[in-house]
């Protein structure tokens, strides 16, 4: 049996797994990465995307947006601003944060007219989204964004 | 002296208040269990993200490039204050500490020749401040209609303060709150958000070498505006649990007032009764006599 590491993933309002995880696989901000245990201590920024955690009692999936993961000697805590069993993520779900997210690209056009930095920022964070959405097999219907 | 019918009024309508005082007590006893659970599950994400940002802003704070929201824009002239009271009334001293705070804050800071903006969470600090400092008001914020507090409204708090704080509107924001310590102890809290505060102890023991990817200012970057709505939020949910472990300690003392009241009234009520008793039989045997 692989070695394993403690796990713990919590949103602001709740904790909502802590287990011994054999290996983390988690959507980083500069591309995905799995963590196992005796990794570097390392912060990374999510992208929203699928974290996967493999634990003695099979695979869980989790749809996380925002937020950071903490790696250390003693354990992998992701924090993200939202997370939510994949299981459990109904295209109501997803349109909402789409929605969102295209909101805030709309407004990133207007107030940061001559930054490219903002708007890009705001523009990569909906394609992250609707690329999940394609993953997690729900339709992203950008054509009513 | 009051008729026997006035005390047997009185006595029914302080029984009626009673009763309401109890309810309202066993309601905020039931809903403070619900704030204090959720409170608690909010304090392990709280707890990290500090750890975290107060560890990254040790090793960037220093720099020039440091985010304004770390190192401020530079001077303190124009500050917000953001005052968060409960919705409704009836618990005790709960909202006029917090508001006794943050009016003192203000005339400390207006005396010193700052300027001064006062945005409210919660109908009762709007009103306890509006009649002296009405003027400063920039902005108030409805929760009312809200049932059980959600990280979405910490982050609309959170994204107005930012876009205020992008427009130049303010440099120095500082919230106001009850900590809640137990249900007969609430500490009114005063804790500066913007620029970003951390106690030094916090850094120390986030002091670990982490590798950062992408680096450390934009990681900084994406995480000090999340910080900014995390401590709101904890603010939000200790303030919830306060609120109520207030109101359930105004109700009991209310309640056992009542009963007090009750106990005053009916022996008020037994003697009138016994006087008008004895009256009575005094006036039969004195006009038996003068037969």
């Amino acid at each position: 049996m692989a070695e394993t590491v403690q796990f713990d993933l919590v949103s602001p309002e709740r904790s909502l797994a802590s287990l011994q995880a054999e290996q983390v696989q988690i959507p980083g901000a500069a591309g995905d990465m799995t963590a196992m245990a005796g990794h570097a201590p390392t912060i990374t920024t999510l992208r929203p995307g699928v974290l996967r955690v493999t634990g003695p009692a099979g695979e869980t999936e989790y749809v996380v947006t925002g937020g950071f993961a903490e790696i250390t000697a003693d354990g992998i805590s992701v924090l993200a601003e939202r997370a939510i069993p994949r299981a459990e993520v109904t295209q109501e779900h997803l349109n909402e944060m789409l929605k969102a997210a295209s909101d805030a690209l709309n407004k990133a056009k207007e107030v940061f007219k001559n930054e490219p930095g903002p708007v890009d920022d705001a523009a990569k964070l909906l394609a992250d989204m609707v690329a999940m959405g394609t993953h997690i097999g729900l339709d992203p219907n950008v054509s009513n964004l | 002296m009051p008729s026997l019918k006035d005390l047997k009024n009185r006595i029914e309508s302080v029984k009626n208040t009673r009763k309401i005082t109890k309810a309202m007590q066993m309601v905020a006893a039931a809903k403070l269990r619900r704030a204090q659970e959720a409170a608690e599950a909010g304090r392990p994400y709280a707890e990290r993200f500090n750890a975290v940002l107060s560890g990254l802003a040790a090793s960037v704070g220093g720099s020039d490039s440091a985010p304004k929201l770390l190192s401020g824009t530079g001077n303190d002239q124009v500050h917000l204050l953001v005052v968060m009271t409960a919705e409704r009334g009836l618990c005790g001293g709960f909202n006029s500490s917090i508001v006794k705070t943050a009016r003192a804050k203000a005339q400390q800071l207006l005396a010193q020749g700052k300027t001064v903006k006062i945005l409210t969470v919660g109908k009762k600090g709007r009103e306890q401040l509006k009649r002296d400092l009405g003027h400063l008001s920039v902005g108030h914020v409805d929760l009312s209609e809200v049932k059980t507090i959600g990280y979405v409204n910490a982050q609309n708090i959170a994204r107005d303060l930012l876009n205020r704080f992008d427009a130049g509107e303010f440099d120095v924001a500082t919230i106001f709150f009850n900590r809640f310590e137990s249900v007969i102890s609430q500490i009114p809290t005063v804790q500066q958000i913007i620029p970003a505060k951390f106690e030094q102890g916090e850094a120390d023991a986030a002091a670990t070498l982490y590798d950062y990817e992408p680096d450390e200012e934009a990681i900084l970057a994406d995480l000090l505006p999340r910080g900014v709505a995390t401590q709101i939020f904890s603010a939000l949910l200790e303030n919830a649990a306060s609120e109520q472990g207030a109101r359930m300690s105004a109700m009991d003392n209310a309640t056992r007032n009542a009963g007090d009241m009750i106990d005053q009234l009916t022996i008020e009520f037994n003697r009138s009764r016994q006087a008008v008793i004895t009256n009575e039989l005094i006036e039969i045997i004195s006009g038996a006599e003068a037969l």
